[in-house]
């Protein structure tokens, strides 16, 4: 009986619901069908804003890199 | 019922990406343009000095990057107005989207925060490391800087340096969280904060520069003004969205069914037979 005076190791795992601020994490097997599609949609976006018709065009000609070319020279992206 | 919750924090983040692109699309318009307008006068000046330098125009005509005359696709005042509204604004969604996935997935799980400072604290981590980190190694150049030759390297090197970046601070924070028990959350998180600075510090030596010079009769004065801008405009999308998403998501977590079952979980954890 009172094993272990509690040394500065306290419970390794993780947190024991002292207050009740603890937020419960939502399961990652909800999260992953998300993350997959719409994260690809989105980084498709980012594309279209940041490097289309610049290093490689899915579109002939200027028009995206024109339209959004103040954006992009401002966001950071190399532009010309 | 859980991935209702993930659609409606992603809903809410594609929002506050709006919005956030909104706030920085006025930056941008404000503060970021007379820098644009004045590298784009400086890059006509230039040009008019017989020098031979590769032909790329703004305003009047698009890039010549076929070597051939072309009409005016976008005018300017186009340009400077919708065509930047519409970068900032489609950038703003997608990342915000993009940040409220990650928010989904590391809510509860880096530490005893709330949605709001999960929040804040995710926009903070997504400001360092997909713009502060790569502007260090390859900061925003203005209209007249860059050879359109090199596009094609110096692309790939910042996406390169973004993806680098990210993944470093997805390390770090795993490693963060596995080094608490042992070193208390406050030194857990200093030793990853410092062990990322490290190896994006490596990252930097090791990745090749920008080989495009910044033109020596470009003023420095401008060129400061034009990346201080820059960061400006980064800076206050990310705050923005920080703050916008941190009070939407706690709204979509607080009052919701979703949340009430989650609160119930956490107080008496579920057994399931065996």
């Amino acid at each position: 009986m009172a094993q272990s005076v509690a040394p500065p190791a306290v419970s390794s795992t993780g947190t024991t619901g002292s207050t009740g601020t603890a937020v419960t994490p939502l399961p990652l097997r909800a999260v992953l069908p998300w993350a997959v599609f719409v994260g690809t949609l989105m980084l498709v976006l980012l594309y279209f804003v940041g490097a289309e018709q610049g290093a490689t065009s899915v579109f002939s000609g200027a028009e995206v890199h024109e339209w959004v070319h103040d954006g992009r020279h401002l966001l950071g992206f190399p532009c010309h | 019922m859980h991935a209702s919750t993930v659609r409606n924090l992603l809903v809410r983040g594609m929002i506050a990406g709006v919005l956030a692109g909104l706030c920085a699309f006025v930056a941008a318009y404000v503060v970021g343009e007379p820098p644009v307008r004045d590298s784009i006068a400086q890059e006509e000046i230039h040009q008019e000095g017989a020098h031979s330098a590769p032909a790329h125009q703004h305003g009047g005509e698009a890039h010549q990057q076929g070597g051939e005359e072309e009409e005016e696709l976008v005018s300017r005042p186009v340009q400077s107005t919708f065509g930047l509204a519409t970068g900032v604004l489609v950038y703003g969604v997608a990342l915000g989207g993009i940040a409220s996935l990650v928010f989904a997935g590391c809510l509860g799980r880096i530490g005893r925060f709330g949605p709001r400072a999960t929040a804040a604290l995710l926009a903070g981590a997504a400001f360092v490391t997909v713009y502060l980190v790569p502007f260090l190694k390859y900061p925003a150049n203005p209209p007249a800087v860059g050879n359109p030759d090199t596009i094609g390297k110096r692309t790939t090197l910042f996406f390169l340096m973004i993806v680098v970046s990210v993944l470093l601070a997805v390390v770090a924070v795993i490693a963060g969280r596995r080094l608490a028990p042992r070193l208390g959350n406050w030194n857990a998180a200093v030793a990853a904060g410092g062990g990322y600075a490290v190896a994006v510090a490596v990252a930097c030596l090791v990745l090749p520069g920008n080989t495009d010079a910044i033109p020596a009769t470009f003023p420095a004065a401008l060129l400061w003004e034009f990346r201080l801008a820059s960061i400006g405009v980064q800076a206050l999308l990310w705050t923005a969205f920080g703050l916008i998403f941190g009070a939407l998501a706690e709204r979509a977590l607080r009052p919701g069914k979703a949340a009430a079952v989650a609160a119930g979980e956490a107080a008496a954890p579920v057994r399931t037979a065996g």
